[in-house]
């Protein structure tokens, strides 16, 4: 590759997702973290329970995020031939974590703020 | 990229989450920052560029950010435009045909003049262009890339119409071919028997396919359990099993391992369809009968007529193929200063492949562009080219080299060249077509 720049990098996601869908994607991801931050600092307190869902969201979002990479890939785990394969394959099942986690407990606290928290 | 940068900041406008959207405004910022250029040159020179393929495309592009006011006039007759780094893909059964085909004109600029004609003559001292319907453009600037043609014609007793049937696979022949093979090759790949893979004695487009097709098929039949029942040939008129050595030396290990056999010096003359048996000329031109049950033909491949008898040719190398004589680092011609080769039709010793316009294209933009401001160019090609050559389904290796046959990977210390990894499979799978699409908008 020529220069990999984040002007490229922008411009190859846009073509693998479609230019609407990559930017509907970004903002939806900006959105969830903003509404994660924004319940932390309503509730000036972490929620543990809450927490512990999220905690045992993550899991699952490891095994979906590499399972959806894998399918869309035509790649099987047997495909896996050297260790950047490995740290790609941990990385991107450490992204479905955080990102369910995330999810999970934002939801939690916009459906349940702590007032009504048992 | 101000549209994106306006659309975030349209997001942004609520207060309380201005600060954190304040942040993704500005890495698009960035983005935009990055992909910026100089003031555009003002002139009036008329460009035109014969072939609208992912070259000629990615150059329009550039060259409409870059200058104001020219003319840039493109020739092509064909509407569609092939995203030929996918044939392989579609031969193996992993893409459908349309996966490779889109429309030209979504990727050209309001600014640039499609004909959809094809260039019938090239006049290098008028410094005019005529096209089969009649017209005659003038040129200021001429840069040559209409891709090659594939001889099939040389291959006595083969027709295009075979493919598909009676265990014969053409994939470079274009998406419906490619989509042909597989039917022939899936069949192959099930029932088993004797594979031919062969490829041409001159040059080609991706040297790499070849190789490719035989290990997606070697892999296929694994996966199938049915690896047992049939035999793979690889026959090839070079003497290596690829240009590079190294290269050569690890392609040649995986054939061992993957028990594929090899013809080396054998070059295909014919096919008898009916008895489904090739004809080969082995190193002393003796004639070596082989028989198949899947063979997959390449035809020699040549530069298009309208470049063989313009006088563009190099005169004394590859006169059986024609390629434009011109310098191999600044791509510009070597007897005419206002002509340029771009892609498969240019006479360089690597670069036929859709990565090498990728680097060609900034240094024809330079050409010109600094042509026009009187300046002297900077950029120079150095013969790069890739190759993310699939050894099998899920992996592949990144291989990148240059004129000197240097092995110049993009990501020394992470991603290894010669090491079969499933990152450079999805490269070619999920990366490839993306980066190519932004290369012909001009901004990869």
């Amino acid at each position: 590759m020529q220069e990999l720049t984040f002007g490229t990098l922008i411009a190859v996601f846009e073509e693998i997702f479609g230019r609407g869908l990559f930017w509907i994607m970004v903002a939806l991801a900006g959105l969830v973290t903003l509404a994660y931050i924004y319940v932390l600092v309503r509730d000036h307190a972490v929620s543990w329970r809450k927490f512990l869902w999220a905690q045992l969201s993550m899991p699952l979002g490891a095994v979906a995020a590499v399972w959806f990479l894998l399918a869309m890939t035509d790649s099987r785990l047997s495909d896996m031939g050297g260790p950047i394969d490995l740290i790609v394959l941990l990385g991107v099942a450490a992204v479905g974590a955080v990102g369910l986690a995330i999810l999970v407990y934002t939801l939690q606290s916009l459906l349940r703020p702590p007032a009504q928290d048992g | 990229m101000p549209n994106d940068q306006s659309h975030i900041a349209h997001l942004a406008a609520g207060p309380s989450r201005r600060a954190f959207l304040g942040m993704a405004a500005g890495g698009a910022a960035l983005a935009a920052a990055g992909a910026g250029q100089a003031q555009p040159v003002p002139t009036r020179a008329r460009i035109v560029i014969i072939g609208a393929g992912a070259g000629g495309t990615a150059l329009a592009n550039r060259l409409v950010e870059r200058l104001d006011g020219a003319e840039i006039t493109l020739i092509d007759p064909r509407p569609q435009h092939l995203y030929q780094p996918g044939l392989s893909l579609v031969a193996a059964g992993l893409k459908p045909a349309d996966y490779v085909v889109s429309q030209t004109a979504e990727w050209l600029p309001d600014a640039v003049t499609l004909i959809a004609e094809k260039a019938a003559a090239i006049d290098p001292e008028a410094k005019t262009v005529a096209t089969e319907g009649g017209q005659t453009l003038n040129y200021d600037f001429l840069v040559v890339a209409p891709g090659l043609i594939q001889d099939y014609d040389a291959i006595a007793g083969f027709d295009l119409d075979m493919v598909g049937e009676n265990g014969i696979g053409a994939l470079y022949a274009g998406p419906d071919h490619a989509a042909r093979t597989w039917q022939a090759a899936g069949r192959f790949a099930e029932e088993g028997g004797m594979g031919l893979f062969t490829r041409p004695a001159t040059e080609m487009k991706c040297a790499g396919a070849p190789l490719k097709h035989t290990f997606l098929i070697d892999d296929i039949a694994r996966r199938g359990g049915n690896r047992g029942k049939a035999e793979f040939l690889y026959a090839a008129p070079q003497g290596a099993l690829f240009g590079v050595p190294i290269v050569a030396e690890k392609v040649r290990m995986l054939f061992d391992e993957r028990n594929i056999d090899t013809a080396m010096q054998h070059t295909l003359q014919s096919i008898e369809p009916s008895a489904k048996r090739a004809t080969f000329a082995d190193a002393d031109g003796a004639q070596v009968e082989m028989d198949y049950d899947y063979i997959h033909v390449i035809p020699p491949q040549r530069a298009p007529d309208v470049i063989r008898q313009s006088g563009l040719s190099w005169a004394d190398k590859w006169t059986d193929q024609g390629w434009v004589e011109c310098d191999q680092h600044s791509l510009r011609h070597l007897r005419y200063d206002t002509i340029w080769a771009l892609g498969d039709v240019a006479g360089v010793p690597k670069g036929k492949t859709a990565a090498s316009v990728k680097w060609q294209v900034p240094v024809i933009e330079d050409g010109i562009v600094s042509a026009i401001a009187g300046q002297d160019p900077t950029e120079r090609y150095n013969g790069y080219t890739s190759c993310p050559m699939i050894t099998r389904v899920g992996r592949a290796m990144l291989i990148e080299f240059d004129y000197n046959n240097d092995l110049t990977p993009s990501f020394p210390g992470f991603i290894a060249p010669l090491e079969e990894l499933w990152i450079s499979w999805l490269m070619k799978e999920v990366a490839l077509k993306a980066t190519y699409n932004a290369m012909l908008r001009g901004r990869a």
